[in-house]
């Protein structure tokens, strides 16, 4: 399989691309996607090579979710753009009550494939409009897949995926990973949902992670080494369906478990997971589960109060030397 | 005055009417014997607008509904047994007793749903519009709704972007004065929810919303107009419900409405007066009258058998038709 580096933006335009020439029904709708190619530059090149199936809309959140789901009931394959995360609630009515629970009050006589996809996370000093995790609301909301993938192979791999699942998906990317490179095979290729991945094999400690998360925990991971302190990184990449298979692996294997998102710490998908481990694994368990997750308070601009609530590399680190009993240096 | 429909629609356009009428009678007096759980919105006085609208579309053309919705389903062909069937939450209904009365949907017969969230179906219609624009076909989404949704911002976002994509749907606004307790002269401080159309740019018009010949033929231009990829029309179909908000309101709306206003509007009954101007054209005789009548009270007879003798889903079916 031969391997180039593609930043997380190429590999989703890539992606797209790919399906909008296999598959005429998909198409892409949002805002400033045309001129722009979005305003990440994700869809760089897609709105000329599809002329007409990348649509730019007004200002209306909410009815670009709804005509999104309208399109999905009636026989197309719509990729909704968000602009950011934080815009989801002008259309909450649309995800959760409409797009996710149409399939279900319908008695199953339609399957809704549809992409909604937004930006999520802080460190931008954006501020408190344009920089929230908001993961948790939508895994509590029962009909919706939630994905929120950390590289460019498993972007372009899940993105593919998801173009092609019939369910609702929610598919969050952290804006201060778009420029980031790595390595994405040639070849076609698709990471399956549900399917979690062990970034970083260890054996002392396992951390359940997802998103720039994972890169903060790889940062962490690389730090303990020196120090003889050996950390598994597990991706979860997909946060609904979860991959319990691969979490409880790592668990039963290592016996002490931090569980880490950029989201506000207070009902966050951490919870979840820990939940779970300690309802099925208590007797894996050495040590009780530790979270790491933002200060519950929204996202300040000035960056010195940013960087205090957001979690990062040291939050890890701290929680890991706290697991394992020892004092930080 | 000369019909301007041909004779079989206009007898087909009345046994419709009379079946929606008959059809919510029954589900009313089956709520009433507690084999209907929850709740119902009865469309009682509101069929001239299911039936004109509906005339006018194809199978395949989209019709997206509202919690008040029994009327609609029947005018766009659903089958009365499955839909008593979902009404009394069996799994032989519509949508296997997950929905209920304010949630039937029927996809084979164009029908995308109907919505408890006010205002919740536009951007819906709006997104099937785009999809009928993608595949190039001639066909359209009528989109209904009542008074109270046109203060929704769902209202204003979706007639603007079938407006600027002239995109095939017809917004029908079943105008019934009343969203929920609150009239509709409170709620806008324009006289006419059609005027709005104006704002952006599309075709707008009221009209008499208990006059199924009005609105069928209205509906029918706006159709023609919207197949030929001339975009999208607001109707402003008013008209009257003659029972409550649901089966729960006190004295069918007495608290927030006139028994002289009720009185007004029950002699302006859509299906009464339609039956009289037939019967004065000759198109309809009080003998042809009954033998439509006997023949939609047997196919209600059969649908409430139908519904009552279907099994009731198991508890687990619960965590089925959803990625759990």
């Amino acid at each position: 399989m031969s391997i180039r580096e593609l930043t997380n933006t190429e590999a989703m335009a890539e992606a797209l691309k790919e399906e909008m020439t296999k598959d005429p029904s998909v198409f892409i709708i949002g805002e400033d996607l045309v001129a722009h190619g979005g305003i990440f530059g994700q869809f760089v090149g897609l709105p000329q090579a599809f002329p007409g199936r990348v649509i730019d809309t007004p200002i209306s959140e909410t009815a670009i979710v709804g005509a999104g789901l309208g399109a999905a009931l009636t026989g197309m394959r719509p990729f909704v753009d968000l602009h950011f995360a934080d815009f989801t609630t002008c259309a909450m009515d649309e995800i959760a009550n409409q797009v996710a629970k149409i399939r279900y009050m319908f008695g199953g006589q339609v399957r809704i494939p549809l992409v909604i996809w937004a930006p999520d996370g802080a460190g931008l000093s954006a501020a408190a409009h344009h920089s929230q995790s908001l993961e948790a609301w939508f895994i509590h909301t029962p009909g919706l897949k939630v994905v929120s993938p950390c590289n460019p192979s498993d972007v372009k791999g899940l993105i593919k995926t998801s173009l092609r699942d019939d369910d609702p998906i929610l598919f969050f990317m952290h804006k201060k990973i778009f420029s980031r490179k790595g390595p994405v095979p040639e070849e076609e290729y698709f990471v399956p949902l549900g399917k979690a991945d062990i970034k970083r094999n260890g054996t002392d400690v396992t951390v359940i992670t997802y998103s720039i998360m994972v890169l903060h925990a790889l940062e962490a991971a690389e730090q303990l080494e020196k120090e003889g302190i050996s950390v598994e990184v597990l991706d979860l990449r997909t946060l609904w369906p979860m991959d319990w298979e691969m979490i409880a692996q790592s668990v039963s294997k290592n016996h002490r478990v931090v569980v880490a998102h950029e989201a506000c710490l207070t009902g966050g998908f951490g919870a979840e997971v820990a939940a779970r481990i300690q309802e099925e694994l208590f007797d894996e368990l050495d040590a009780p589960i530790l979270r790491v997750g933002a200060f519950r308070v929204p996202i300040p601009f000035s960056p010195p109060m940013e960087r205090f609530v957001i979690p990062g590399r040291d939050s890890v680190i701290k929680a890991i030397y706290k697991i394992l009993g020892k004092e930080a240096n | 005055m000369a019909m301007r429909v041909d004779q079989i629609l206009c007898l087909k356009m009345y046994e419709q009417m009379l079946t929606i009428r008959l059809f919510e009678e029954k589900a009313i007096e089956l709520f009433e014997h507690n084999l209907i759980r929850g709740n119902i919105h009865p469309c009682i006085g509101q069929e001239a607008v299911s039936v004109g609208i509906c005339s006018a579309l194809r199978q395949e053309d989209y019709m997206v509904n509202t919690h008040r919705g029994h009327g609609n389903c029947i005018a766009k062909g659903a089958q009365l047994k499955r839909m008593m069937a979902e009404l009394l939450g069996k799994s032989t209904g519509y949508c296997k007793g997950k929905g209920g009365s304010m949630h039937i949907a029927d996809f084979e017969g164009g029908n995308l749903g109907a919505n408890g969230i006010v205002g919740g179906g536009l951007p819906i219609a709006v997104g099937a519009g785009i999809s009928i624009q993608n595949r190039g076909t001639d066909q359209v989404a009528a989109c209904f709704f009542g008074d109270g949704a046109t203060n929704q911002g769902t209202f204003h976002e979706s007639l603007n972007l079938a407006a600027i994509w002239k995109l095939p749907v017809i917004f029908v606004c079943e105008n019934n004065q009343y969203a929920l307790s609150t009239p509709i002269r409170e709620a806008i401080s324009i006289s006419r929810i059609s005027d709005r159309a104006a704002a952006y740019g599309i075709s707008g018009m009221s009209l008499d919303g208990n006059d199924v010949i009005e609105v069928y033929t209205k509906t029918k231009e706006a159709v023609e107009r919207a197949r030929a990829g001339n975009g999208p029309a607001l109707l402003d179909c008013i008209t009257y419900r003659f029972f409550g908000h649901f089966t729960g309101d006190p004295g069918r709306g007495i608290t927030y409405r006139s028994k002289e206003e009720m009185d007004h509007w029950l002699d302006r009954c859509p299906i009464k007066n339609f039956k009289e101007r037939l019967l004065q054209e000759k198109i309809l005789t009080e003998e042809i009258e009954k033998r439509i009548r006997d023949k939609i009270k047997t196919a209600l007879e059969e649908a409430v058998q139908f519904a009552i003798e279907s099994p009731s889903p198991s508890p687990e079916e619960a965590a089925q038709d959803v990625f759990y």
